[in-house]
């Protein structure tokens, strides 16, 4: 059997017990080692944690950097690997407290499965709204709602219900599909790897059997390749190969973002928004020549004819909508600045760069109640709608439909920062 | 339009390939976006590997970057013969940066326990800065350390060659923003995210080539601080250090001055990857006296502009 790679993304607090979770995960997966397992105890001990001899506390395991240990805060997303017989995981540990708002789409914006952190003593509050709010906008395909610290309300089944139904009604609420909550405590390490021998009311998956049984998403919809580098020998090719074999040799390399490419393929080249036909001579993978590319893959395209493409322009087997220069998106503001009306900004979608203009600031969300305020300006960490003006024809997809056409960054054209991170929704009027 | 649900299905690809995928993409754009790349080069594994996703990723091009060496001096010999036979293999230029020639012109003193990782810093960022290279790739992966674990793949240093942990860019989706302040360069990490195990089993895959000391070899060694150290011109014993000859292999290539061998008997990928699966000790910890100055090895080095 293959192992498949699971990117999950984690959103909570300290308060919640999120590093201990984390913790416990990487210690019951064994990817924390000897050597850190004696610095884990070690510290423990100095600090004095649990008071009975050996017990580790597994926050520990995630223990951040110095500059951060002096602050009390934790700066920023940290990435860990575990893996079991059936998967490797890539787990994206965002910090709750500080900038959560850019920690938590920094992490999520990649990820297959989001796990987020309610404390069973304190049930459903602001920030796990918040938490939602983000995760539902980066439509992060599935969600897992871990109720921490349940041994601390003695495993109380009713406690349980109520939190649950709760989540799942905030879910729906918000549009999240495929939500799944589990009553675990990081600190015993009940359902987290292990069933819980005190839950015995709950007949659902553990965390880590529900994380190594779910599908992730593969990328559907209209093949879609962003062109990145146009490959010419040019009399530079790799040693030992025939320059004769390689004379007109034209490949556009670049990862298809959706569906699945074939050679024979009938595809459109789009240049600033002019589509032009062509048809697919070959497809080049990592591991050499190819009848067929899925979603995921990085690859070399081939074309039976001879035309103008440049890095920037996209190649698609289908139909898209027809390229842009004015759209709504939501955006999360990730730089310390004040977004204003009119403000000059480049903005990089697939692998294109353009400068753009900011014609309005439609609505501020407030990630509390997610009521839609009207604003002047967007600050840090501040979600909001606005209308953007490319100079260039962008081939935009909504990002419901496609994670990599619906996307971009926002940059500062002068000092180079990246502003904003943006989401393409469907053109609608404030409400 | 098609939405996910009704698409067609795909296999799942595996964890390599999707590693591998996410590398070359990383690649593809930094060589895109960049004036003057070039690939920073120990010879160790994890360096290799990114040259060979690199020939990869512009096939059936030349790489068409330079190697860069920071050499301290203290090599073992059958790296160096590696690097030059790599050099030759791929037809790359190789750019130098000496230790050695720094400390000899009076530019660098040598440290008091005579090891040299630290004296790095300076001769690459005095490389960097003379070959004018926008962007160096590095062979860093985030399993290593936890300073690692935070940094960005495609991570800014200042004029100084400086990380700021606290400033960092926010890297999302697979957009890369590598733009930058003109005296500032970026460090590309394209296998960030893949594990130790995850190199062995690529190296196994692609059946790549490697310096010989990754696998068991008998050699003369002597213990210090629980770690194996080869007998070699720049590291010897003290006088009540014994000289031994153990079957022994190498997780890490440094500086031959402060990397311990661990015991082995591990002379083929395949037996290394089933002595990784049963491991106990991390591939730092076992063997670089250089990150065992204090928990926050790394991330002081880092800050002064290390790898």
């Amino acid at each position: 059997m293959t192992t498949t790679l699971l990117r999950i993304a984690t959103a909570g607090s300290v308060d919640d017990g999120k590093s201990t979770l984390v913790g416990r995960l990487l210690h019951d997966a064994k990817a924390i080692l000897a050597d850190s397992l004696d610095d884990i105890a070690r510290t423990s001990a100095e600090r004095g944690f649990g008071g009975a001899d050996g017990t580790l506390d597994l926050a520990l395991v995630t223990d951040g950097l110095r500059a951060e240990r002096e602050q009390g805060i934790t700066i920023d997303v940290a990435y860990r690997y575990f893996s079991t017989d059936k998967r490797s995981f890539i787990l994206a540990d965002c910090p709750g407290h500080v900038q959560y708002t850019r920690n938590t789409v920094t992490g999520a914006s990649t990820a297959d499965a989001a796990i987020v952190l309610v404390d069973a003593r304190n049930g459903v509050l602001e920030q796990t709204r918040r938490h939602l709010g983000v995760l539902a906008l980066l439509r992060v395909p599935r969600l897992v709602v871990a109720v921490n610290k349940m041994d601390l309300i003695g495993w109380d089944e009713q406690g349980f219900k109520t939190i649950e139904s709760e989540v799942l009604s905030l879910a729906s609420e918000l549009g999240i599909a495929s939500t799944t909550v589990i009553p675990v405590s990081a600190l015993q390490g009940d359902n987290v790897f292990e069933p819980s021998q005190s839950s015995t009311w709950y007949a659902g998956p553990t965390l880590l059997g529900l994380l190594e049984d779910l599908e992730p998403k593969l990328g559907g919809g209209t093949a879609r390749l962003d062109v990145q580098y146009v490959i010419r020998p040019q009399g530079a090719l790799a040693p030992g190969l025939d320059p004769e074999a390689y004379r007109d040799y034209r490949g556009y390399a670049g990862t298809l973002a959706d569906g699945i490419l074939n050679v024979g393929d009938t595809v459109q080249v789009l240049s600033n928004g002019h589509p032009v036909g062509s048809r697919i001579k070959a497809i080049s993978t990592p591991a050499g020549p190819a009848q067929s590319a899925q979603a995921g893959d990085a690859i070399v395209v081939e074309l039976e004819t001879d035309l103008d493409i440049a890095r920037g322009d996209t190649i698609v087997a289908g139909e898209l909508p027809a390229a842009q220069r004015e759209f709504q998106a939501d955006i999360c503001v990730l730089d310390p600045v004040k977004l204003t009306n009119g403000q000059r900004l480049l903005i990089k979608h697939g692998t294109k760069v353009s400068a753009a203009k900011l014609s309005s600031i439609d609505y501020v969300i407030n990630v509390g109640d997610y009521a839609q305020q009207p604003a002047d300006s967007l600050e840090l960490n501040d979600l909001g709608r606005i209308t953007l003006r490319s100079q260039a024809a962008l081939a935009i997809e909504q990002y419901a439909t496609s994670r990599t056409g619906g996307s971009f960054l926002l940059i500062d054209p002068t000092t180079g920062r990246t502003l904003a991170a943006g989401i393409i929704e469907e053109k609608h009027e404030a409400a | 339009m098609t939405i996910t649900a009704n698409a067609p299905a795909g296999t799942q690809r595996s964890v390599l390939d999707a590693l591998e995928a996410e590398s070359i993409h990383i690649i593809r754009e930094v060589l895109a976006e960049f004036e003057k790349p070039g690939l920073l080069f120990s010879g160790g594994k994890d360096s290799v590997v990114v040259l060979h996703l690199l020939a990869k990723a512009v096939a059936p091009l030349r790489v068409p970057i330079p190697v860069v060496h920071i050499d301290t001096g203290h090599n073992f010999a059958e790296v160096l013969n590696f690097r030059d036979s790599v050099v030759e293999k791929y037809g790359l230029n190789l750019v130098v940066g000496s230790v050695q020639e720094y400390i000899d012109r009076g530019e660098l003193t040598e440290l008091p326990d005579g090891t040299r990782n630290r004296l790095q810093t300076r001769v690459l960022l005095d490389t960097i800065e003379k070959n004018g290279f926008d962007v160096v790739f590095g062979g860093a992966r985030r399993d290593e350390d936890k300073a690692r674990a935070k940094e960005r793949i495609l991570s800014l240093r200042d004029e100084f060659g400086v990380w700021d942990p606290r400033n960092q860019r926010p890297e999302i989706w697979s957009l890369y923003n590598g733009r930058h302040e003109p005296d500032w360069h970026v460090r590309a990490f394209p296998i960030s995210n893949w594990t130790e195990r995850d190199i062995w089993a690529y190296i196994q895959r692609e059946n790549i080539e490697l310096p010989p000391i990754y696998f068991a070899h008998r050699r003369q060694v002597f213990e210090r601080d629980g770690m194996w150290r080869a007998l070699t011109p720049v590291s010897q014993p003290n006088e009540d250090e014994q000289v031994i000859i153990k079957q022994v292999r190498y997780r890490t290539v440094g500086d031959a001055s402060c990397t311990g061998a661990v015991l082995s008997a591990a002379d083929t990928v395949e037996k290394v990857l089933d002595e990784l699966a049963i491991a106990t000790v991390t591939e730092r910890g076992a063997t670089r006296a250089d990150d065992r100055i204090s928990a926050a090895g790394m991330e002081d080095r880092k800050t002064e502009g290390y790898f």
